[in-house]
């Protein structure tokens, strides 16, 4: 079986979830013996000679086109980004002339690949999907790890994004969704009928292997840690506010926050406001390793989303043998047990948790190991099981 | 001659609030009143009226041949005298029938044996006052908590003078012998043992309703064909439950009350076979052989030991926890302090803790009050650590004093 898979961001180069996905989902489908031409934009700029290395497997095809487009990029940030770079003309000068290019380079080479099904990651590649398949006339996959409502937590919602999003699924001929929590968002919200949506769970890389490292600030202070994009969806706001909570019951502890984002500076701020900046430390954003050592390094990781179609680093972070604490607005919530789960909102209940997690080590532990054990049973056979059966039905369909 | 003896277990536990960590030192209240009351409101009606209806009408239907045993915890007495007394009501014209044998256990359906031995005593006499006070009786045979049983409490109890002791029929315990007869602990000749025929009663209790059982739909004459086939190489047949089987467990549409209504008469249809309470089973039967329960078995799950209430780090660390306040409790010769303790022990409030089930899907759930065993422990934990604090409080009072 052969598939022409268009996605936006694979590691090293990525910056959240989506690549991981991607990655593990490629990986896997590879190794059941799919042949995957997977086609991605490509930076000139990035450092990426690790880039192909990475796809160990032999019929993984990795097809480049130059463009400046970032995963999780907004219009703004786009304009910005191409500001600092006056010498790249190739590039479109908004983000949708950019998406559009990509769009028609997507289009050639759908015309040269052969291939038996078409399997798309997120908006940027909506479009190239839809003339993929009136070009070639195969069956079209649109998998959605994020909707423009989760990204902009449901304010200000870029129109033109939700436009493509919408079209996109309704040409598509199956949908996927990372979760329930994403399928009934699908479903209400873009009006795609609930049996044409396919519930894949995303899962977490075993591969690597666990070693102990010894940490300085530890010998004084026990380590929270928010790790993601300092935006919106993600709830770094929550995460402040819960520090400033917990920082009136319990002192040796230090809330460090991972990544970067648009609310960067206004969290910097709050935290200064709260009077709790010698408490909070930023981290910016890390590389692959540094994001494994924050996670072994802290006590216990805070997913706080307003809105998580998945949320894979929760389960990174139990890998790492870290009690991880998430928002119930997440997919991840759907699937694992070995946590525990508050509503993004509920500052108290967020605190309360923390405190508790600080205080009672049996709980600690308990969910350490349990959280360990849970996540050890996730594979990313089982979501690539799913997709093939995707594949499969749509082809016998014809 | 097969007797078949039925003894159904009555307990609700004191739910406690979700009591947060920022509470405590504020010495609130630790126990959910609206969540336990509407509970044993609906219990009381789906199950505790209508099964004790029918039993008293079997018993009259019967001229007394049918006969049962319950073991009503002091917890659950409270709460129906405050919120369902006219529950109370029925268990009294049950018992006064005189088919009806009460069971003695510890009033707060705890595990105090494990951790100390006085308090485990203190509070089977409180149960025993409980049960003198409101059905001016006197239990004869003793069932531990969740049949927590081993060698050593079979000898205490013994010695407090009961007659017999309850205990589930673990196959490993058992190995080649019979669960129906009467049998006797080791090294002991004043006490007899009654081991629980697990697979009969749980065809009652669990696979009533199961649709992929193969011997669904459960019938009366069915059921009673099976105890039939027990004479000849049996004495007894212990069929020992939940009360709540009836009714909550199983659901009266699945028509687990017609069932109840229709065993009697099709078990007494068998002119060898007749009903027992357990004082009559012990008295009627000789003992036939001695069983060494060197370690503890209890009736829950298929490990039949104490895992589900001590199984993880969580609940080993709660429930030491709150024994170790004994000391401060007793100094402070506070009641209501010392009451509160109690029950702060009733196991339940251990299995909501329980992990060991939480990875497929579970059987614990339906039980449980709490989204995950993490949240009982947090709110478990939260409660015992004000409780600390008014404990030390109170006792170093009395000590100055």
């Amino acid at each position: 079986m052969k598939v022409l898979m268009f996605g936006w961001e694979f590691p090293p180069l990525s910056t959240g979830g989506l690549g991981t996905a991607c990655y593990g989902l490629t990986k896997s489908l590879s190794r059941k013996g799919v042949e995957i031409t997977f086609v991605l934009p490509y930076s000139f700029d990035a450092d990426n000679a690790d880039f192909l290395r990475l796809v160990s497997a032999t019929n993984v095809k990795i097809k480049r086109i130059a463009s400046a487009l970032q995963p999780y990029m907004s219009s703004q940030e786009y304009r910005k980004s191409m500001g600092k770079k006056p010498s790249q003309k190739i590039y479109g000068s908004t983000l949708f002339d950019e998406v559009h290019r990509y769009t028609l380079a997507a289009e050639k080479i759908a015309e040269e690949e052969d291939f038996d099904v078409i399997h798309c990651h997120d908006w940027m590649t909506f479009g190239a999907g839809i003339r993929a398949k009136r070009k070639k006339n195969k069956p079209l996959v649109m998998h959605v790890h994020a909707t423009e409502l989760d990204r902009t937590g449901g304010h200000k919602v870029n129109q033109h994004v939700y436009d493509l999003e919408r079209h996109g699924m309704h040409k598509a001929d199956k949908v996927i969704a990372v979760s329930n929590f994403t399928k009934n968002k699908i479903v209400t919200h873009y009006g795609i009928p609930p049996e044409k949506v396919k519930v894949v769970h995303n899962a977490v890389d075993f591969s690597q292997h666990y070693y102990d490292e010894d940490f300085g600030i530890k010998k004084t202070d026990k380590i929270v840690l928010f790790l993601g994009r300092i935006t919106l969806q993600k709830g770094p706001d929550y995460f402040v506010q819960a520090a400033k909570k917990v920082l009136g019951h319990e002192k040796n502890v230090k809330f460090v926050i991972a990544g970067s984002g648009d609310m960067e500076p206004f969290i910097i701020e709050k935290a200064a406001e709260l009077g709790i900046a010698d408490k909070v430390l930023f981290a910016g954003f890390l590389n692959n390793d540094d994001v494994e050592r924050a996670y072994k390094m802290a006590d216990i990781y805070v997913m706080p989303s307003v809105s998580e179609p998945f949320g894979i680093t929760a389960l990174e972070a139990m890998k790492y043998k870290t009690p991880s604490i998430v928002s119930k607005q997440s997919g991840v919530s759907e699937v694992i047990r070995h946590c525990l789960k508050v509503d993004f909102w509920d500052v108290d209940e967020m605190s309360s948790k923390i405190i508790a997690l600080l205080r009672y080590k049996p709980l600690h532990e308990t969910l350490k190991e349990d959280g360990y054990f849970e996540v050890k049973r996730f594979s990313w056979d089982t979501p690539a099981e799913k997709c093939i059966q995707v594949y499969n039905e749509l082809i016998s369909k014809g | 001659m097969v007797s078949v003896c039925f003894y159904f277990q009555v307990h609700q536990p004191p739910r406690l609030r979700k009591y947060s960590i920022f509470e405590i030192g504020h010495h609130n209240n630790y126990f959910d009143e609206r969540k336990n009351e509407a509970i044993i409101k609906k219990v009381a009606r789906k199950c505790y009226m209508p099964a004790n209806s029918i039993i008293l009408d079997l018993i009259n239907k019967t001229d007394g041949k049918f006969k049962v045993a319950y073991s009503m915890t002091g917890i659950v007495l409270e709460q129906l005298e405050k919120y369902a007394p006219e529950v109370i009501d029925s268990f009294k014209a049950l018992v006064n029938t005189g088919c009806v044998e009460i069971l003695d256990e510890t009033y707060h359906h705890t595990l105090s044996y494990l951790y100390s031995k006085e308090e485990f005593k203190e509070q089977v006499l409180l149960h025993s006052k409980k049960i003198r006070q409101l059905f001016n009786y006197k239990p004869k045979v003793f069932r531990n908590t969740e049949l927590v049983y081993n060698n050593d409490i079979a000898g205490f109890i013994g010695k407090m003078g009961y007659a017999g002791i309850i205990a589930e029929g673990a196959d490993h315990i058992l190995q080649w012998r019979s669960p129906n007869f009467v049998y006797k602990p080791k090294g002991l000749n004043n006490i007899k043992l009654l081991l629980k025929n697990y697979r009969l009663s749980d065809d009652i209790a669990f696979r009533f309703s199961e649709k992929s059982w193969k011997e669904f739909p459960l019938t009366a004459p069915k059921y009673a064909d099976w105890i039939n086939k027990i004479n000849g190489n049996g004495n007894v047949v212990n069929l020992f439950m939940d009360y709540e089987t009836f009714g909550e467990h199983q659901w009266e549409d699945k028509g687990i009350f017609e069932f109840l209504r229709h065993l009697p008469s099709e078990i007494l249809k068998h002119p060898d076979n007749d009903f027992v309470t357990p004082s009559e089973a012990i008295k009627r039967y000789d003992a036939v052989a001695e069983l060494d329960f060197p370690h503890y078995v209890s009736w829950a799950d298929i490990e039949r030991d104490l895992s589900a209430w001590l199984g993880n780090k969580m609940q080993q660390e709660a429930i030491s926890q709150v024994y170790n306040l004994e000391p401060h409790v007793k100094l402070s010769k506070n009641p209501a302090l010392l009451d509160e303790w109690r029950k702060l022990q009733t196991s339940d409030h251990f299995y909501y803790m329980c992990t060991k089930w939480f990875n497929d899907g579970d059987v614990h759930k339906y039980f449980n009050p709490y989204d995950s065993p993490y949240e009982a422990f947090i709110a478990y934990m939260n409660i015992l650590n004000d409780f600390r604090m008014k404990a030390n409080k109170l006792g170093e009072v009395k000590v100055v004093g």
